[in-house]
């Protein structure tokens, strides 16, 4: 596999930018990827099938005053590169300029992960045991696991930035992924249980995780609903597994700190920054440079390296997240969330792995402070309306809190709240920080890779979305 | 053999190369889209787009191989090829494998295709964009513009395998789209209309900026509700999102894989006898009609729920194989093999606007957003959860807006407690229609 300077020369990618800005834009920009992926399912006991993939191209932006024009090719030649860059100029603005040139230096070949065992080297047969050894793992559990599905995806994605800025940048993004999920049958129904591992790194990861370990878990959590009564309808206080609830953090306020959501007046956190808008006990970070997880990348897809940036600090508002354009609109630096799902997309302000550092509490005390409440030990999927703040997040693995002690499970629901609300009503932080489940965030149609992670913690109060009365 | 279509032929020759004892399928499409964002009556941005792909499957002693790439470059294919081979030895043996083959069944011709669109001027595109956000702008002073969008997209794919399937088919489309924000004090809420077309020519620019504003307005000064439990009358959009999650339990395959509350209850009573559900993506009227499934066979017309008893499950080649039954044409492409859903639902319609049904409601709330589908309903369960907002409904009249709470039930009751469906359809751009529908006994958690 050829390193994309290799296969796109410099003076090529000069001529593009050159092309981009030839109708007067001020900015253009090429980003150019190679992404191979692999993936292997296993389902109702069989190895469906190894799939392999890949996606190669790129993509031009050219920005004119405030419009920006963008096209994508899969053809990598001189020739299409240049097509494009037409069609984007064009696009920014109808009509000629004059003739402009753009010269670049050396390329900025910056890592934060580092990756052991490159995925598309191992023998796909090791990557189809590991799926045949989750499905015995999750059966071996109790007779009442009645299916399990498996999935395998690894996948290397090396990318190349420039602009007419200067900028020149490339990283390679490898990433191996882990999930299954279970169904058990009971006299009452079916419930389902799933579990998933991820990080920005090769093969190693099963070196470093268990996968008999996360099936059983997943089976564990199917088994155990099987049990569960349903949730309580209504406001109580709610305690978050550490690890779990980083998803809370990502809806009721990450995403109203992207910049260009406020910048258009769409979040509820715009023009309140050195503002009090959470718990004094809240510090909030999104920090695109931790090694190894889930939304660790070396540059971000505008080629800027990627940060560690304080969002909120004590409660403070300090700052929200930047990219190229809303940077420059707005005269701030860029933070490094700049991303995009591939070549084919426009990049905006995306969060990389975001998290909430550790308080003083045992987290077994704040469980024993709740008296009547609800444990939640896995989340799943939430969505935001950063404009008024209300969001909503699944809880798939939760129990019922009784004088100070974890009892019953519950079936699933929703928790709804709002952003600034549920922030303030963090009432206990504990110490046992730990980074959740590798996430996919969508926004405007683009999915990328995000990583969370928080302490044990409990909202005085959330409302939650059960029958029980 | 030429089609005189070159994707064709190009399906055709990767399926040419087959070993003997190989069973391969070709998948090719090509398309491209155009997306305008203008804000503040500039362009944002324009997008301007090619793409294209091809997915190739291949099977050999009842194991399944798949490869694909975003390009159809000819060396890349070639390379496609070797790892969907590559791939066959890691797969298990399936005895029900296999391609999809020809069933005589006629294809429903589907006008997909739209000249006037094809060649619609760039400058035009950018002009109806510009005036949505007018419009919106124009129907409220409480209003400012999120975004206001015009995309439009075609795509042509060809199939063609070693079973003796060929087909090959072209489509268009395009629609408007306009995000609202509505501010009082220090409170905004948010809103959206749009408006689908073959042709820009059959927008309504009007309906979308209206129903635009009217969403976020309606929600200034919402409450969160006392938690209850009470009745529900679903907007056309909600009822049409609320079907989409009953889609997968329709599935054969699901069925057979013990993914699916619907198995082994055939024949049985499993929601209100007011309830007829069909899949017809032959329909015209149908955003997702079609005239092909994912495997290639002709779509049809599949009735599921018949007054409020479960009539049968929908098929891929596959599943149809495994329970010795008939492919009913509801294959679907998501990843390498053809998976089952349903591709057109429809509520058959009962009598009745959505006042006249709220009239017959003492207490209840009309719902007019859902928010986290995805996130707390589980399909396979059937435990339904989700935040919503909406309008109180007192002694059949809407009242109060009420916002930040959330509806409870399971699905499978929920098609129980149907108790009146609207006839107000509306042919939404997803792959259900919607109408007003009142459920009963929901649980709905507030403060």
């Amino acid at each position: 596999m050829s390193t994309l300077s290799e296969l796109v020369g410099k003076e090529t990618i000069e001529k593009v930018l050159a092309k981009g800005r030839s109708t007067g834009a001020g900015f253009s920009e090429i980003f150019i990827e190679d992404k191979r992926s692999t993936s292997a399912g296993l389902d109702d006991g069989r190895i469906e099938q190894v799939t392999t993939g890949r996606d190669r191209g790129a993509g031009i932006r050219v920005v004119h005053g405030e419009t920006t024009g963008f096209a994508h090719t899969a053809d990598l030649s001189e020739a299409g590169l240049l097509q494009a860059a037409e069609a984007a100029a064009v696009a920014a603005k109808q009509g000629s300029g004059g003739v402009v040139t753009v010269a670049l230096g050396g390329i900025d070949t910056h890592q934060v992960n580092d990756v052991q065992i490159l995925p598309n080297e191992v023998p796909k047969t090791r990557k189809v045991e590991l799926l045949e050894r989750a499905n015995e793992a999750a059966r071996s559990i109790d007779k009442a696991v009645v299916q399990v599905s498996a999935g395998y995806g690894d996948s290397v994605r090396r990318i190349l930035v420039a602009n007419s800025e200067g900028v020149f940048a490339a990283d390679d993004q490898v990433r191996t992924l882990f999930r299954v999920s279970v169904v058990a049958s009971g006299d009452g129904g079916m419930q389902t249980g799933y579990d998933s591992m991820g990080r920005t790194i090769g093969f190693e990861l099963f070196d470093l995780y268990d996968v008999e370990e996360l099936a059983a878990g997943a089976a564990r959590q199917a088994v155990t609903k099987l049990k569960a009564r349903p949730a309580p309808s209504g406001a109580l206080p709610v305690v978050i597994k550490r690890g779990s609830g980083g998803v809370l953090f990502h809806e009721a306020c990450g995403h109203g700190l992207e910049a260009d959501l406020v910048g258009k007046g769409a979040s509820v956190y715009r023009g309140k920054v050195g503002e009090m808008v959470a718990s004094s006990l809240v510090t909030l970070i999104d920090d695109g440079t931790m090694s190894g997880e889930w939304g660790a990348i070396g540059i971000d897809d505008e080629g800027h390296h990627s940060q560690k940036n304080t969002l909120i600090e004590n409660g403070v508002l300090t700052d929200y997240m930047w990219d190229y354009l809303r940077a420059r609109k707005e005269n701030h630096r860029q933070s490094g969330n700049g991303r995009r799902q591939s070549y084919m997309h426009l990049p905006m302000v995306r969060m990389t792995n975001t998290f909430v550092i550790n308080g003083t509490s045992e987290p077994d005390d704040i469980v024993k402070a709740t008296k009547n409440g609800v444990y939640v030990a896995k989340l799943g999927g939430g969505s935001v309306n950063t404009a008024s703040g209300d969001f909503v997040f699944g809880m798939t693995e939760a129990y019922l809190i009784e004088n100070g002690e974890i009892t019953e499970p519950l079936r699933e629901g929703n928790l709804i709240g709002n952003g600034p609300q549920v922030l303030r009503d963090i009432d206990l932080l504990g110490n046992d920080f730990a980074m959740g489940n590798p996430g996919t965030c969508g926004k405007d149609g683009q999915g990328v890779p995000v990583g969370d992670g928080q302490p044990t913690l409990r909202v005085k109060s959330l409302t939650i979305g059960g029958t029980a009365a | 053999m030429s089609s005189g279509n070159a994707l064709q032929d190009l399906a055709d020759r990767i399926v040419a190369q087959a070993k003997p004892g190989e069973q391969v399928e070709a998948y090719v499409s090509r398309g491209g889209e155009t997306s305008i964002r203008i804000y503040e009556g500039e362009v944002e941005h324009f997008v301007s787009a090619q793409s294209e792909s091809v997915g190739i499957r291949v099977i050999k002693d009842g194991r399944t191989g798949y490869a694909y790439a975003g390009t159809l470059d000819e060396s890349v294919l070639s390379e496609v090829f070797a790892e969907a081979r590559d791939n066959v030895q890691f797969g298990s043996v399936d005895e029900w494998a296999g391609l999809a083959e020809p069933d005589g069944v006629a294809k429903v011709p589907q006008e997909l295709w739209n000249e006037e669109l094809a060649h619609f001027p760039t400058a035009e595109k950018i002009a109806i964009a510009k005036e949505l956000e007018k419009l919106t702008l124009a129907t409220d002073p409480r209003i400012r513009i999120d975004d206001a969008n015009y995309d439009d997209a075609y795509g042509e794919t060809a199939f063609a395998t070693t079973s003796g399937i060929r087909a090959h088919g072209r489509e268009n489309g395009c629609y408007v789209s306009v995000g609202t924000l509505a501010d009082d004090g220090d409170e905004t809420q948010t809103g959206f209309g749009f408006s689908v077309g073959r042709t820009p020519t059959e927008f309504n620019l009007g309906r979308a900026a209206r129903e635009a504003a009217d969403r976020a307005t309606r929600l200034l000064g919402a409450t969160k509700p006392q938690s209850k439990r009470t009745t529900i009358v679903l907007d056309p959009y909600v009822t049409a999102q609320f079907l989409r999650v009953l889609s997968g339990s329709f599935s054969g395959e699901n069925v057979q894989k013990g993914r699916s509350f619907f198995a082994e209850r055939l024949g049985e009573s499993v929601a209100n006898p007011l309830v007829t559900l069909i899949d017809d993506p032959t329909n015209p009227l149908a955003y997702s009609a079609t005239d092909i499934d994912g495997e290639g066979l002709a779509a049809r017309r599949n009735v599921l729920i018949e007054n409020g008893v479960l009539k049968q499950f929908l098929h891929s080649s596959y599943s149809a194989r495994r329970g010795q039954t008939r492919s009913t044409g509801s294959a679907v492409r998501t990843g390498g093999t053809p998976g089952v859903s349903c591709l057109a639902m429809q509520l058959v319609p009962g009598t009745g606007t959505q006042e006249e049904l709220i009239a017959q409601v003492s207490d209840g709330v009309l719902i007019q957003m859902v928010q986290g589908l995805h996130s707390g309903v589980n399909p396979i369960s059937g435990d339904f959860s989700t935040g919503a907002s909406g309008l109180l409904i007192t002694n059949g009249q809407v009242g109060a807006p009420i916002r930040e709470f959330t509806i409870a039930s399971t699905l499978q009751r929920m098609l129980q407690d149907v108790v009146a469906i609207g006839g107000d359809v509306d042919w939404l751009p997803m792959s259900a229609n919607g109408m007003s529908l009142v459920i009963n006994d929901v649980t709905m958690s507030g403060a």
